[in-house]
């Protein structure tokens, strides 16, 4: 992707903290840094995966952009008619016409339609609550919709239960669609999916991308599955970016440590290929309760007494690499070699 | 905008390939698409009627639930006599019984009653079969109002020239069968009313404090464990006190109504605000959110949909109670008062160690209401094991 091609959306400093709130009064004692300052933009046309373990706030991120949480801080600008817009500032009304533009796919096919509405009804309810058609119309729109996401149309009359997970699936990526949007959140969508279904599902993705123009934000929490459907991967770890690069560049040549593990947990088709798997020590610390200085550094193995005091810094290190670590410079981690 | 119009023209060139590659369907393939459409595209309530169906003894409890009703709509027709037609030469009745054959030819007919008069001053009633009286058939009686608005005099079944009391006579020679018919139109519609009200709030509150969260639905969950809090019994009988003697009977019967569903429906609103609560967590609620849906639009268009067979057997499984909370009321004297008629006013009149010795039959009316609850429960257990076809 020529990074010619205008940034579509631009998140700056985002940061959600959600209070830990306890007693009869519902004090808040606490709070939970879900996103902690994240920083990112996705260019037209271009998908930027965004990948971490459970609990490290890639969905969180994905949902405020969207604004189905308000976040506590930080801005998201979007490119609306030329023009970049700080869509947080905008009241519900003024929101309306953006969401056109910016859709959701749902991880879990079963919560995300439902039961008792007909794919007919599911899939053209945006166009319904937007006003954009009726009737025969709305039939029709919603015909080529089926058909362009590989669903028959003479089966909108049923209802979710009779769809297998992938196809549920469709059902969603149909929906999301329907307003002819610009940017599409994917929030894990193949992770409930079986192996041979994910591929299908991503290849369509891809199809669908190149046909309408889409960009993506594709959430995943496994590097393999955003390996060929991202132009740039950002991984995330508790509630910040650790490192953001081209794909193939993340791939071969991570900067941070945890990229390297992430990589290095990647299972290889190769029989000859001896695993040096990186183990991480301990767990994913609590984010109401993050550790000081880098938040990797307990379960770091190139750590540094620096790493347990300073935070590092967000920087560029070179180009459209960046990262989050103290010894980005000094240290030569494993990739993966394609051969 | 020239960009979403190439779009829809590409979208529009690839919907017409595949139409057209739909249209060579084979006729089989389509026979096979109707067939699977027949489960595929059944909804909730065709699923819900499927399960339902397979369940005997809730049928058999709707069955009855449907007769009570229909006897209480055509009270005035079924029943041979009005609220207070009195046979002064019948007190105290036993049931007469129903004799089908008349010399082997098939004439239903009650039989002539003797009255002896013992030494205690007891009433004594035999049939005395020298005297027979056939039942006649939608017959000339005593003019009533039809579903209260056509007047007429025809009525199911009338002896002319003697009297036919199914289940007894009262202490004032009233037909008991009569009275019951006409006194569930009273019993089975305050239910019916008391349950209706409790939806109108509980299902409206219950709504709002599980969508909207936070205060309010703190402020609400008090203000329903508040009223939870009082003593029924008790709490009843002060707002009963409080309803004037002198309000004609129909304000009365609406009074009372009130005074049931004032509690009835925080029982509903604490489950519908759990049903939400979890509901609008879903997926599906928040897609809807993400693409500009307004809170009306989630609330009645997935929220309330999805808590609506939930309502039906919750108000199924309330009706009991309302039945008898008001025929408890009566009973104690606090509900309704003659001359309105329900069962609760029909055992109160019969609260005396003569009725229970000598006259059994002036319970019927006790009778009545268990066989309704029992259908009723039978019915709501049925419907809540159908009710919600997409857990199993």
């Amino acid at each position: 992707m020529e990074s010619k091609t205008p940034i579509l959306l631009e998140v700056k400093n985002l940061k959600k903290y959600f209070p830990i709130r306890t007693g009869f009064f519902r004090r808040t004692t606490g709070q939970v840094s879900a996103v902690d300052g994240v920083s990112f933009f996705i260019r037209e046309g271009e998908t930027l995966g965004l990948v971490g373990e459970s609990g490290c706030g890639k969905t969180t991120t994905g949902r405020c952009i969207l604004r189905a949480h308000p976040p506590t801080a930080g801005e998201v600008w979007f490119r609306k008619d030329g023009e970049m817009v700080n869509i947080l500032e905008l009241s519900t009304k003024e929101m309306k016409p953006l969401r056109r533009e910016m859709q959701i796919i749902f991880q879990d096919p079963f919560s995300s339609l439902n039961p008792r509405m007909t794919v007919m009804d599911i899939v053209s309810e945006p166009l319904r609550i937007h006003g954009l058609a009726q009737g025969a119309e709305l039939k029709a729109q919603v015909r080529e919709l089926l058909e362009a996401v590989g669903l028959k149309a003479q089966h909108m009359n049923r209802y979710p239960y009779a769809f297998s997970g992938g196809q549920r699936q469709r059902i969603g990526i149909a929906r999301a669609l329907a307003l002819r949007p610009r940017l599409i959140i994917c929030d894990e969508p193949v992770s409930a999916l079986d192996v041979s279904v994910q591929a299908q599902t991503l290849n369509l993705l891809e199809d669908l991308q190149k046909e309408f123009g889409l960009t993506y934000l594709f959430i995943a929490h496994d590097l393999s599955v955003v390996e060929h459907i991202s132009d740039r991967v950002a991984v995330m770890y508790l509630g910040n970016i650790v490192e953001l690069a081209k794909a193939e560049e993340l791939y071969i040549n991570p900067l941070h440590p945890y990229s390297e593990a992430l990589l290095s947990a990647i299972p290889r088709t190769d029989p000859d290929h001896v695993s040096k798997r990186l183990v991480l020590p301990g767990d994913v610390p609590s984010p109401a309760n993050p550790p000081p200085g880098c938040k990797f550094h307990p379960r770091c193995r190139y750590a540094q007494p620096i790493c347990q005091t300073e935070k590092p810094e967000w920087r560029l290190l070179h180009d459209d690499h960046w990262v989050a670590c103290h010894r980005a410079e000094e240290l030569s981690l494993v990739g993966i070699d394609y051969d | 905008m020239s960009d979403t119009t190439s779009k829809s023209e590409e979208l529009f060139r690839l919907y017409e390939e595949l139409s057209d590659a739909s249209a060579d369907l084979e006729p089989e393939d389509l026979a096979e698409q109707k067939s699977l459409d027949a489960i595929f595209a059944a909804s909730q309530w065709q699923l819900m009627w499927r399960k339902f169906k397979r369940n005997k003894v809730a049928i058999a409890g709707g069955i009855v639930v449907l007769l009570f009703y229909l006897g209480a709509l055509l009270a005035g027709f079924i029943a041979p006599y009005t609220l207070e037609s009195r046979f002064v030469k019948y007190i105290h009745m036993p049931p007469q019984r129903v004799r089908f054959f008349n010399n082997g030819k098939l004439q239903p007919h009650v039989c002539g009653v003797d009255l002896t008069i013992d030494e205690n001053l007891r009433k004594h009633y035999t049939p005395d079969c020298t005297e027979r009286f056939p039942l006649q058939f939608f017959a000339h009686g005593e003019p009533y109002k039809l579903l209260g608005l056509i007047d007429t005099d025809v009525h199911l079944f009338q002896v002319p020239d003697g009297i036919v009391s199914l289940l007894g006579t009262d202490r004032q020679g009233r037909d008991m069968f009569s009275r019951i018919l006409y006194g569930s139109q009273i019993s089975l519609t305050i239910g019916l009313l008391g349950v209706l009200m409790s939806l109108l709030f509980g299902s409206v509150l219950g709504v709002i404090s599980g969508y909207y969260g936070g205060w309010i639905d703190d402020l609400m969950q008090r203000l329903i464990e508040l009223v939870r809090s009082f003593p029924a019994i008790p709490l009843w009988m002060a707002l009963s006190a409080a309803v004037p003697p002198h309000w004609p009977p129909l304000r009365t019967y609406f009074a009372v109504t009130l005074i049931l569903s004032l509690i009835g429906w925080t029982w509903l609103a604490r489950q519908l605000r759990g049903k939400v609560l979890s509901l609008r967590h879903e997926d599906f609620v928040l897609a809807a959110k993400m693409t500009g849906a307004t809170d009306a639009w989630i609330i009645f268009r997935h929220l309330i949909p999805a808590t609506f067979s939930h309502i039906i057997v919750v108000s199924t499984l309330a009706m009991p109670s309302m039945i008898l909370s008001e025929t408890a009321l009566s009973f104690l004297g606090l509900g309704l008062r003659p001359p309105i008629t329900s069962w609760g006013v029909l055992l109160k009149e019969v609260q005396n160690i003569q009725s229970i010795a000598l006259y059994p039959w002036v319970f019927t009316p006790a009778l009545a209401i268990a066989i309704l609850i029992l259908a009723f429960n039978f019915l709501g257990d049925g419907l809540r094991d159908a009710a919600d076809p997409y857990t199993v």
